[in-house]
């Protein structure tokens, strides 16, 4: 059975973003199961669609860990449970 | 799948534009803590509170994390004491009021609601005990917030209650002189008083209620005023579909927290309280969504129409968002708590006469208002005979919060702090209704509240 969480990513283009918290999501056994991603203007906006319901850990430590990542990279990385998504933009 | 947009969307509206959940309330019964000594019955109320509430500020917490969505406020509403403490033969309610306060400050809750009486159609012995006790409670706690409710639709308006409410507010202030009126600010006076109301401070667990209850407020004006401002020009029909979509997105988000709450502390799910509730930050005033659709300042003519067309639009929006719609549900304007009201007051553009006005269009009344320390206890019932007045004739709720400050005036402001913002002290007519007050007794409740 999945839980689904939304991952995304905002800041500034460099190299070696994708890399790095797909990194962090291998580690904790969160399965990635769809990006999107678009840059404009030199911002980077990317979104993920993971599987957290095998992960090794609780949903504060995997947020605490991705967003000590983002502010190492000057990134803004947050993790969110789907249904906030889901229960605001479908009928 | 959700789009990028729509995640981008959601993100925008929580970090930008102060979407939040407000509060997620618990609502306690406590009508099995009554009993004739009062030191027990105070036991059982604490006893109660503490083993159904003390897991509730961890899961909103939890919530919070999980679901990246700010919930500010964790409260707890119980039944009016005034039912409670009456089978105890004390002659002070001060003493439950202690321990409410304990309560909540053990479980780390921010406000408790409840300390309450009912006395639309006349006092029990209980009702008046709890009344006199308000303002010494109100002064001497910290977390415990007060209601009466004055009026109803179908039993009219207790002229007796307006009267002593008058003076009960003036005693309020006095006793809390030093921190300019403070207590004034956690008692409500109503007419039609809902039974399930998550916000402070006219929260109260109703007797139709079950044993235990969650109740979500969401709020969104930020939301909202930028909503608005992507359809600058556009026909008011465009305005109300633009309004009642994002009320929508807005209800949702208090839905899915309350059915995470009932779930994770197994409560039932009471209801989702839709109002757009102000704070005085920048971003997240109802007033500057009436000037962003076409007002120079909130106050202006036109307002009272731009705040009916908002709180019918963001009632359409939202009854569709959630399975339980209640407590006040629509668009609330606390003049302290409004960064708006507060310059629209302070540039001359409000009054508290067009304040009553858009009582007559809104899900609140005079709310959070600052007046002169000198208006009297005559002034004061007399302010609150005309909301009720409009609440029953209109089958609405209405409600009065005035801090009378003592020692202010006008031009001065009044610093309350936090959530409950600064008031600028605003005129009351300085004509005299003493003899009116004086009457006492019922005004009979209008001819439409037959409706068998």
């Amino acid at each position: 059975m999945f839980v689904r969480a939304v991952i995304t990513v905002i800041g500034k283009d460099r190299v070696g973003i994708i890399a790095a918290v797909s990194n962090i999501l291998a580690e904790k056994n969160v399965n990635i199961l769809d990006i999107s991603q678009t840059t404009m203007q030199d911002m980077f906006t990317m979104i993920m669609l993971a599987d957290i319901s095998k992960m090794n850990t609780d949903m504060a430590s995997l947020s605490e860990s991705l967003e000590k990542k983002g502010m190492e990279q000057g990134l803004s990385i947050k993790i969110q449970h789907e249904d906030i998504f889901n229960s605001m933009h479908r009928l | 799948m959700i789009t990028p947009y729509e995640v981008i969307e959601t993100i925008k509206m929580i970090q930008q534009e102060n979407l939040d959940i407000r509060t997620i309330t618990m609502g306690i019964s406590l009508r099995d803590c009554c009993h004739s000594d009062g030191n027990i019955a105070r036991g059982k109320i604490y006893d109660k509170i503490m083993r159904f509430a003390s897991g509730l500020v961890k899961t909103g917490e939890d919530i919070e994390r999980e679901y990246g969505i700010p919930i500010i406020n964790k409260r707890i509403s119980i039944t009016p004491i005034s039912l409670v403490a009456e089978s105890s033969d004390e002659e002070s309610y001060i003493r439950f009021a202690e321990t409410l306060d304990r309560a909540a400050e053990d479980v780390g809750v921010n406000f408790i609601g409840g300390f309450s009486a009912l006395v639309h159609k006349g006092y029990t012995i209980g009702d008046a005990k709890l009344i006199r006790s308000i303002p010494e409670a109100l002064s001497t706690t910290k977390k415990v917030c007060a209601s009466v409710n004055v009026a109803t639709t179908k039993a009219g308006i207790n002229m007796d209650a307006v009267r002593e409410m008058g003076i009960i507010i003036k005693k309020a202030a006095a006793l809390s002189e030093k921190d300019d009126g403070l207590a004034c600010a956690k008692l409500v006076v109503f007419a039609n008083v809902p039974e399930d109301n998550p916000f402070m401070a006219g929260a109260f667990h109703g007797v139709g209620e079950p044993e235990c209850v969650i109740n979500v407020g969401v709020s969104g004006p930020g939301v909202v005023k930028c909503a608005l401002e992507k359809v600058k020009g556009a026909d008011f029909g465009t305005v109300s579909e633009t309004i009642k979509k994002t009320a929508f997105k807005i209800t949702r988000m208090g839905q899915l927290v309350a059915q995470e709450a009932s779930r994770r502390l197994k409560v039932p799910f009471g209801i989702v309280d839709l109002s757009l509730a102000p704070t005085p930050a920048i971003g997240d005033s109802v007033a500057h969504i009436l000037e962003e659709m076409g007002l120079e300042k909130c106050g202006a003519h036109g307002t009272t129409a731009a705040l009916a067309l908002l709180n019918d639009a963001v009632k359409k929006g939202g009854i569709m968002a959630s399975s339980y719609v209640g407590g006040l549900s629509g668009a609330f304007i606390p003049v302290s708590e409004d960064a708006g009201m507060i310059d629209a007051v302070s540039k001359g553009a409000l009054s508290i006469e067009k304040l009553e006005a858009m009582t007559c269009v809104c899900s609140v009344g005079l709310d959070m208002i600052v007046i002169p320390g000198t208006a009297s206890a005559e002034t004061i019932s007399a302010i609150i005979a005309d909301e009720a007045a409009i609440g029953v004739v209109n089958n609405k709720t209405t409600a009065v919060r005035l801090i009378p400050a003592p020692g202010k005036k006008i031009g001065d402001v009044v610093e309350f702090g936090g959530l409950l913002g600064s008031g600028p002290v605003m005129k009351v007519s300085e004509f005299d209704s003493s003899s009116f007050i004086k009457r006492g007794g019922r005004i009979p409740a209008p001819i439409h509240s037959l409706r068998n």
